[in-house]
């Protein structure tokens, strides 16, 4: 709470002393909602998309984040083929497929992004959500592939890091997207077992059954400036209880004070914050695994083979109950 | 597949006749909500009065209170003893308001990994009761971490030893009932429900208008016929006719025959089995298509990571 704003620009940090003023132009995605200081595309990109006159953090997609984190060092995306299928043939002021295809069309493939990535010259498993993907909603590619990528952190003896950025569940997918919160916790039950590290950044906004499952069972858990983090929304709230909430309500800097973060970190830090934890959790290399390592290795081995498995599965659920999964790859 | 599960097939089979085989239609699945929230039902405690005729309710998270909306004990039934925990709605408006209409705070689900604590040292299977329109949404329940307690209830129910059961008594909506559903098997009354959201909840962040819940219910399909073709449910329990709520003794001799069934099956395997069987039968749940990426940054699957390429640095 008693944080003051860190209001540096990385290229200050860098000690260039080329940081233009802030302009005032008229508002568009570039402006500061919080400031209206204008910046030009780069000036975004170089300083993470912060705000460097007051610190504002605005959106940034999962690819964009694993450049922040890897420091421009190339990283690997994993699973892009896993697309979003319709079970329920869902259909609400618009066809669940229709809305699929437009957030494809404008650059993601999934809510969820998985890459094998150094940050701070430290290998992990990154998986990282992007809001503008149907609201980061959690359906069945979101713990299809969170679930991928703690068995590949076992298989590797890797550390997992995690942004979320999502509305919750995806309600298009109805009770199978629910269950993908069981799904998340499996897989972190198997870095449990294996012994390896979890670590999760909520940015704005975590909320629902991303909040009440995996992004709250990091073994380290930081927060970004004024994340919203939430199982129900102010919204929400309000209708329900006729409450009158605090503009900040469920704002990262009152979750730290509530006890629910370890940290509020400015993007601009992340790299280096996480870096030093991984610095810290580290294993000497060639050190045996724990006994538990062996165990989990199994697990996830039994995971693999049965998410090898999955796709017929799926398939099956899917043309058996509601024949509506023929559309294949596009 | 189970004994249980192949009578919970047939009996599927059966409903699917009754309905005329073919996919229910939207008033049809709306009669079923209704039926699930029917104020005469069934509720936890009315089970619990009819199985397990020595129960010792134990209150309190023994970290901040005691969360009504939850009911969590130890009880003796034909089966020997057992924890027994579920969402108690109120039947009238008193009760209701005791209850919070059964959506529970993060005290309750705090309660309910105290009392899965107390199965573990003492070796005692778990029941889990679902019914609720899901975990409470207020300023209080946030500030005490109403999302890790969610979370954490899970993570609980995942690793016991001891075998465990969740039947869909109800309404079993959203994450506030999935809190208590991660179990070895998942039982649904033949007219509860089980959804993502309730169907006002889902209207009215959908289609932005609360009154559009029947549209939603269509939509979401949440009944235990659909739940049990996806997977969600391994059994289907039948109801005495016209619905549980029209005889209670009945409803529960027939829960109480599934739960008995599949509790033998259960306590067969080993502590490692049910706890690996646990973990595999919510990995493998999902529904999602495998695509020829055409994108041609991003890595083909089977590719060596080492000598595929991405777009490190390449951000717009
Ligand atoms: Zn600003």
């Amino acid at each position: 709470m008693s944080k003051r704003p860190i209001t540096v620009s990385v290229d200050r940090l860098l000690r260039k002393r080329d940081t233009p003023a802030p302009r005032k132009l008229p508002a568009d995605e570039r402006s500061c909602p919080k400031c209206q200081t204008h910046w030009t595309s780069d000036e975004m990109r170089r300083n993470m998309r912060v705000c460097a006159a007051c610190g504002h953090h605005f959106p940034a997609g999962a690819r964009e984040r694993l450049d922040q984190l890897s420091g421009g060092a190339p990283w690997v995306e994993l699973w892009p083929e896993l697309r979003a299928s319709d079970p329920l043939q869902f259909v609400d002021l618009e066809p669940y497929p229709d809305r699929v295809e437009k957030a494809e069309a404008a650059g993601s493939n999934e809510a969820l992004v998985v890459a094998e990535i150094p940050i701070g010259g430290h290998d992990c498993v990154a998986a990282i959500m992007d809001f503008s993907f149907l609201g980061g909603s959690m359906g069945s590619v979101v713990g299809e592939k969170l679930a991928r990528a703690c068995d590949r952190c076992v298989e590797r003896n890797l550390p997992l890091v995690v942004i979320t950025a999502s509305g919750g569940a995806r309600m298009q997918e109805g009770v199978i997207a629910l269950m993908q919160m069981a799904k998340t916790v499996v897989a972190f039950d198997l870095m449990h077992d294996a012994e390896l590290p979890v670590i999760v950044v909520l940015v704005h906004p975590t909320t629902g059954g991303v909040w009440a499952s995996f992004a709250s069972l990091g073994d380290v858990t930081y927060a970004e400036p004024g994340a919203l983090i939430a199982f129900s929304g102010p919204r929400v709230i309000e209708q329900t209880t006729r409450e009158k909430l605090p503009p900040e309500f469920g704002r990262a800097e009152t979750q730290l004070s509530n006890g629910q973060v370890d940290d509020v970190v400015d993007r601009r830090e992340l790299p280096a914050r996480i870096g030093k934890v991984l610095g810290i959790l580290e294993r000497p290399s060639g050190m045996a695994p724990a006994p538990a390592v062996t165990m989990a290795r199994a697990g996830a081995e039994r995971a693999a083979n049965a998410a090898r498995t999955l796709p017929d599965l799926s398939r099956r659920v899917v043309s058996k109950v509601l024949r509506s999964d023929d559309k294949g790859g596009r | 597949m189970s004994v249980a599960a192949r009578r919970g097939g047939q009996f599927v089979r059966r409903l699917a006749h009754r309905l005329g085989g073919s996919p229910e239609t939207g008033s049809a699945i709306w009669e079923t909500i209704q039926l699930a929230r029917h104020q005469d039902r069934p509720y936890p405690l009315d089970y619990i009065e009819r199985l397990f005729p020595d129960f010792e309710e134990l209150h309190g998270d023994r970290l901040y209170g005691d969360d009504p909306a939850i009911v969590a004990g130890i009880g003796r039934g034909a089966d020997g003893p057992m924890v027994v925990i579920g969402h108690q709605k109120g039947r009238d408006t008193t009760e209701r308001t005791y209850r919070n209409f059964g959506m529970p705070g993060p005290e309750g689900y705090r309660k309910a990994m105290r009392v899965m604590a107390l199965a573990e040292k003492m070796d005692l299977p778990v029941i889990t009761l679902i019914d609720t329109p899901g975990a409470f949404p207020g300023s209080g329940a946030e500030e005490r971490g109403q999302g890790g307690a969610i979370a954490r209830s899970m993570q609980t129910m995942l690793r016991l030893r001891v075998p465990s059961i969740a039947v869909v008594i109800g309404e079993g909506s959203s994450g506030g009932a999935l809190a208590l559903g991660v179990t070895d098997r998942v039982m649904m009354l033949e007219n509860s429900t089980y959804s993502v959201i309730s169907p006002e909840g889902g209207a009215a962040i959908l289609w932005r208008d609360a009154a559009k819940a029947k549209e939603a219910a269509t939509a979401f399909q949440p009944t235990a016929a659909n739940c049990y073709r996806w997977g969600i449910a391994d059994v289907v329990v039948p109801e005495p006719a016209g619905g549980a709520h029209r005889d209670h003794d009945e409803a529960a001799r027939l829960l109480g025959g599934y739960v008995s069934r599949a509790m033998r099956e259960l306590q067969a395997l080993s502590p490692a089995d049910r706890r690996r069987q646990r973990r595999d039968r919510y990995r493998r749940i999902g529904a999602y298509r495998e695509v020829a990426v055409a994108d041609p940054t991003a890595m083909a699957s089977g590719v060596d990571p080492a000598s595929a390429s991405n777009g490190g640095g390449s951000a717009a």
